[in-house]
């Protein structure tokens, strides 16, 4: 990060913090306007504190989850929700495509095909006419969700972001101009302190595209998560699966020789083969497990921690109405905040995390050297 | 565990891999390429520039060392015929004063040689002269004297004092 420090200079350093803190302020200011309302005033202060605590409990639960329209806020005294509908997409023996606002927030059945569906804590089910979920039927749901849709949008942001870095460069010759003096330090630092270093000066430029674009992918998720809008991508188990599979897989095919010998003979010449073969009865399945268990850390990493920061964060907030007194609100406001910050770090640092140890892995897949000296 | 796989949205999979793929191998082409190879271009330009940079330095560095050995030699050179100069200054100095003394010698030997000639030659002039005149006046001075025997005896007396004397 040194010399992504350096290269910044004050100014920019200036917005960068100006526009966090709005962002953060922005954040509260929008938690503050959404929950908890005192609509019933004959209940006694503990049943209140209760009913705002199970309220805060359910909109962290919603918040966490993904939801087939982009819903924003509602407005709770009228019932009236704010947002926007997204196309349902299901597979269900032949394809269905409708808007998810003939739902009309999981309150109608939709008529689709002469089949019923019927959207149930945030899960669409195929019902009969009465509305009776059908057990047996499994649609599969390839809906625009609220996440993809947001990775649609991040994805095209970002592609629009390195394009105009990309011009820039054609622009100054050889020098970036505009964004890309922001992006330039970023990329530079992955390349020469995360790939180089862990993959070799040899092979690094074939991971490149991978590890850019991953870091860079799941920084923006992970900033995206911290704005008031709320979609946390990196916090569904799908997405963090999918990452995750792809550095397997491209370890597993970019793989040489070595890597492969490391995993069936992982003593080498150390010791006389008839030795190695009640060693290896324990050690090469456990090495061979060793390969999925790398990657499947990498996904539980990365979802477990944003999706922690995110209750934390969320019931920090919440917590601020619970107390609902000076004191109280004002200290949780105050960790809250302090949080928001160390979430932004998060948010980088899972990035550097997700893309350093992509890159470690694909290092030993490239790796040329006898493992003998390693042991 | 459970719940993780539970909550595995098929759909959501589906999209982000292929949304994420599309990605990949649209920011490789437009974006990663591009912007890695101007910037190793950029870096092989710069490493360029500064070995070249060292190299005229390396090369003004030989140059001038090399200007200072000239120096250094004219130096030496210009000591040298200094010296050489002043040798033979000196040489042709010693050696013109030698040969004006001998020369000098030469000629006042000569001269004391002429002058002893010319004298010696004055000398039998003179007395050849005087030997003449003598005569003549003898001649003359008996003419007359022998004129008479008196005066004759008397010449002849004095002339012989005079011998004498």
């Amino acid at each position: 990060m040194h010399r992504f420090l350096k290269t910044m200079n004050l100014e920019m350093a200036k917005k960068l913090v100006i526009s966090v803190l709005i962002v953060l302020v922005a954040n509260f200011l929008w938690a503050s306007a959404s929950p908890v309302k005192d609509t019933v005033s004959t209940y006694t202060a503990e049943e209140k504190a209760d009913q705002k605590k199970s309220k805060i409990k359910e909109d962290i639960k919603h918040h966490l989850q993904d939801s087939h329209d982009f819903h924003l806020f509602t407005d709770e005294t009228t019932g009236k929700h704010y947002g926007f509908p997204l196309p349902v997409i299901l597979w269900d023996e032949e394809l269905h495509v409708f808007m998810s606002s003939e739902f009309h927030h999981g309150e109608s059945i939709v008529q689709s095909k002469d089949k019923y569906y019927e959207l149930h804590h945030g899960k669409i089910h195929r019902t009969d006419e009465s509305g009776n979920i059908i057990e047996s039927a499994h649609p599969i749901d390839f809906s625009i969700t609220k996440n993809v849709f947001m990775i649609m949008v991040i994805s095209l942001m970002l592609f629009i972001m390195l394009f105009r870095t990309n011009k820039s460069y054609k622009k100054r010759g050889h020098l970036p101009s505009g964004i890309g003096r922001f992006i330039e330090p970023i990329i530079l630092y992955v390349r020469d302190d995360i790939a180089i270093p862990n993959i070799g000066k040899k092979h690094y430029r074939k991971y490149m595209g991978f590890l850019l674009t991953v870091f860079f992918f799941v920084w923006l998720v992970n900033l995206f998560g911290l704005t008031p809008i709320g979609v946390n991508i990196t916090n569904n188990i799908a997405v963090t699966f999918c990452l995750a599979l792809l550095t397997y897989l491209i370890t597993i095919f970019t793989a040489k020789k070595t890597y492969w010998l490391h995993l069936i003979d992982p003593l080498g010449n150390t010791m006389p083969w008839i030795a190695k073969i009640p060693l290896y009865i324990l050690l090469v399945p456990i090495e061979l497990l060793g390969t999925i268990i790398k990657p499947f850390s990498l996904m539980i990493r990365l979802y477990a921690n944003i999706t922690a920061g995110h209750i934390v964060l969320m019931s920090l907030i919440g917590m601020m109405f619970v107390f609902n007194n000076w004191i109280g609100s004002s200290l949780s406001f105050l960790l809250a905040f302090t949080l928001g910050i160390l979430e932004l770090l998060v948010a980088a640092l899972q990035a550097y995390i997700f893309t350093m140890l992509s890159a470690v892995y694909f290092g030993s897949a490239v790796a040329e050297h006898e493992h003998d000296e390693e042991h | 565990m459970e719940k993780l796989i539970e909550e595995f949205s098929v759909g959501l999979f589906f999209w982000q891999t292929v949304l994420f793929i599309a990605l990949i191998f649209l920011l490789r082409k437009f974006a990663w390429k591009p912007i890695l190879n101007a910037v190793i271009e950029r870096e092989e330009k710069i490493e360029g520039a500064l070995k070249a940079a060292e190299e005229a330095e390396n090369k003004m560095k030989e140059l001038s060392a090399n200007n200072e050995k000239i120096l250094a030699d004219a130096r030496v050179e210009r000591e040298n015929i200094l010296k050489d100069g002043r040798s033979i200054k000196e040489k042709m100095i010693a050696d013109a004063k030698s040969q004006a003394s001998t020369e000098a010698e030469k000629i006042i030997t000569s001269a004391k040689e002429q002058i002893n000639i010319e004298k010696m030659k004055a000398m039998t002039e003179i007395k050849n002269q005087v030997a003449d005149i003598s005569i003549e006046m003898a001649e003359k001075i008996l003419r007359t004297e022998l004129k008479d025997a008196k005066n004759q005896k008397k010449l002849i007396e004095e002339a012989l004092k005079k011998q004498i004397n």
